[in-house]
């Protein structure tokens, strides 16, 4: 039978050390709404979603409540929108009804975020695919809570360049739309390498083709876990550093194994996959860059931080994937910037570096996330970086992302606050010189060879 | 079956066992185990219990049981087996 001293140790990780379960996503698919008429289409889409989620949030409460774990974001994925809107939308503004469907769903079901405004453009555009990622500015700046993202390469089939460019331009187009708000609209815009179906994590999520008509994905957090957990064990050496790790990502995740069946069970909806990830909030003591300093780092950037987080994202992975059936999604380290307090202390000293960043996302989950950039910054150099970006995930054959966020009016040394769980951050300086002939080439970079690996 | 942790949590006081045995017995609940212990100077008692046979719904028992706390000063809190049993046992 279950100990004192077993629940005392749970009960501190969700009350002290901020564990918890960080969403519950419902993934639905939209490919049997698809109408030649626009009105038809959106009209089934608010439909079929709100008969599937209506009673998420009631669900994801009494969970919390039966197990007394906070599960802090009930969210929707769904198909990408530019496979469904493509025989109804003729103008940006076609599409842009759209995300208002979602939109008005998202706040009818009560869910914070509803992802999959998304066009998965790896190789090549379609007509859709090119006319809805036109229309994520107007869409993410008339409504509150879509989230868009746009898959533009992978390793299998290269990086297509042509919608790289595009979405430097649409980065920068969708800062402007929002300026009012910081710039809050990027916020809720990233571009894949790599883009996994199952990914429950905002604002990258939607509810890929291959998947089932309904599924329940889950993500788990606790940073601050692991973080408790390492600091009884400075000073030792790197085989007990990375068995405590391990230990505590098992913890975690058999919660989130434990959410994702109850809920399944309750929605009667298949479970999908449990989502090993470490994700920060800005809340104290919720931070990955607090982990590298327990680690042994002055700072998040300092000389040792890609081999720290390659240690602690590859123990989080052995000690999760044990402890679910099913792993998925991004499954790993998050990095943000704005929405870890620790990372924003690195940047504040001095300590990191948007190519430190770079170099820390070839070791862990996703990518350069939730920085803040000059507003000024020009259209090319966006696409610059989601290109070296994307050339990461492609060669190692892994996810990487782009969430990057130029704040209109704003220059590097001030501060950006996008409030709640976006955090708040201070703008980062981006490298000055020029790569326009690099982008305008058009085209796309082949697939890297599969042998000879070195 | 289906059993129920019971955490209290709080500075020591007299009566606070009685209170709490007084409802589950009001409730049909039955103890299956009971330990206390004193954690950074915190009076800290732990139930198992067994809901089986109460008519009361897992929330109603959750709020009852957390207003007996607040009248007697200290935090009770109801949670489910299951996490327990799924983070600490293979």
């Amino acid at each position: 039978m279950i100990n004192q001293y077993e629940v005392i140790e749970t009960n501190e990780m969700i009350e002290r050390e901020n564990l918890d379960v960080r969403t519950i996503t419902l993934g639905i698919s939209l490919l049997d709404c698809i109408d030649s008429n626009l009105e038809s289409l959106n009209e089934k889409i608010y439909t079929k979603i709100y008969e599937a989620a209506k009673d998420l949030v009631k669900t994801g409460e009494e969970i919390s409540r039966e197990f007394g774990i906070p599960i802090v974001n009930k969210r929707i994925s769904v198909t990408p929108i530019a496979l469904i809107g493509g025989a109804a939308c003729r103008t940006v503004e076609d599409f842009a009804s759209i995300a208002k469907t979602l939109d008005r769903v998202a706040h009818e079901v009560g869910v914070n975020f509803i992802g999959g405004y998304s066009a998965l453009v790896s190789k090549g555009m379609t007509p859709a695919d090119e006319l809805l990622i036109r229309s994520i500015p107007l869409a993410l700046s008339t409504t509150e809570r879509v989230c868009s993202s746009v898959n533009l390469g992978s390793t299998r089939t290269g990086i297509n360049m042509d919608a790289v460019k595009l979405m430097g331009e649409m980065i920068l187009q969708t800062a402007e739309y929002t300026k009012e708000e910081d710039s809050l609209g990027c916020a809720k815009l990233v571009v894949f390498c790599n883009a996994p179906d199952d990914n429950p994590f905002m604002a990258g999520a939607f509810h890929g083709v291959t998947e089932a008509d309904k599924i329940i994905n889950v993500g788990v957090s606790g940073p601050g876990v692991v973080k408790t957990a390492l600091e009884k064990v400075r000073g030792e050496n790197f085989e007990v550093l990375c068995e405590t790790i391990k230990k505590t990502a098992f913890k975690v995740t058999r919660v989130g194994q434990l959410v994702a069946q109850e809920a399944s069970k309750m929605l009667n909806v298949p479970f999908g996959i449990v989502d090993l990830s470490l994700a920060p909030t800005p809340a104290i003591g919720d931070s990955v860059a607090d982990i590298l300093c327990e680690i042994g780092l002055e700072y998040a950037g300092a000389p040792g931080t890609t081999a720290a987080l390659a240690l602690l994202n590859d123990q989080v992975k052995k000690g999760g994937v044990m402890a679910s059936s099913y792993v998925g999604g991004l499954s790993g380290a998050f990095i943000p910037v704005s929405e870890d307090q620790g990372m924003i202390d690195a940047v504040t000293a001095g300590a990191l570096t948007l190519e430190k960043l770079e170099a820390m996302t070839c070791v862990c989950s996703v990518g350069l996330d939730m920085i803040a950039i000059p507003g000024d910054t020009k259209a090319t150099t966006i696409s610059g970086i989601i290109a070296d970006e994307m050339a990461i995930g492609m060669v190692n054959q892994k996810t990487t992302a782009v969430r990057i966020i130029p704040v209109i009016g704003k220059g590097v040394g001030e501060n950006v606050e996008f409030g709640g769980l976006l955090g708040h951050a201070p703008i980062m300086p981006v490298n000055p010189f020029s790569c326009d002939a690099f982008v305008n080439r058009g085209g796309r970079i082949p697939a890297p060879i599969h042998s000879f690996k070195n | 079956m289906k059993k129920t942790i019971i955490t209290v949590v709080g500075k020591d006081t007299v009566g606070i066992i009685a209170k709490v045995c007084t409802y589950l017995a009001e409730n049909d609940i039955n103890i299956l185990d009971i330990s206390q212990t004193i954690v950074q100077g915190y009076f800290n008692m732990m139930m198992i219990v067994d809901t089986n046979n109460t008519p009361k719904s897992f929330g109603d028992m959750a709020d009852e049981l957390a207003a007996i706390g607040q009248q007697i000063g200290v935090v009770i809190k109801c949670q489910k087996e299951e996490i327990f049993d799924s983070m600490h046992r293979i």
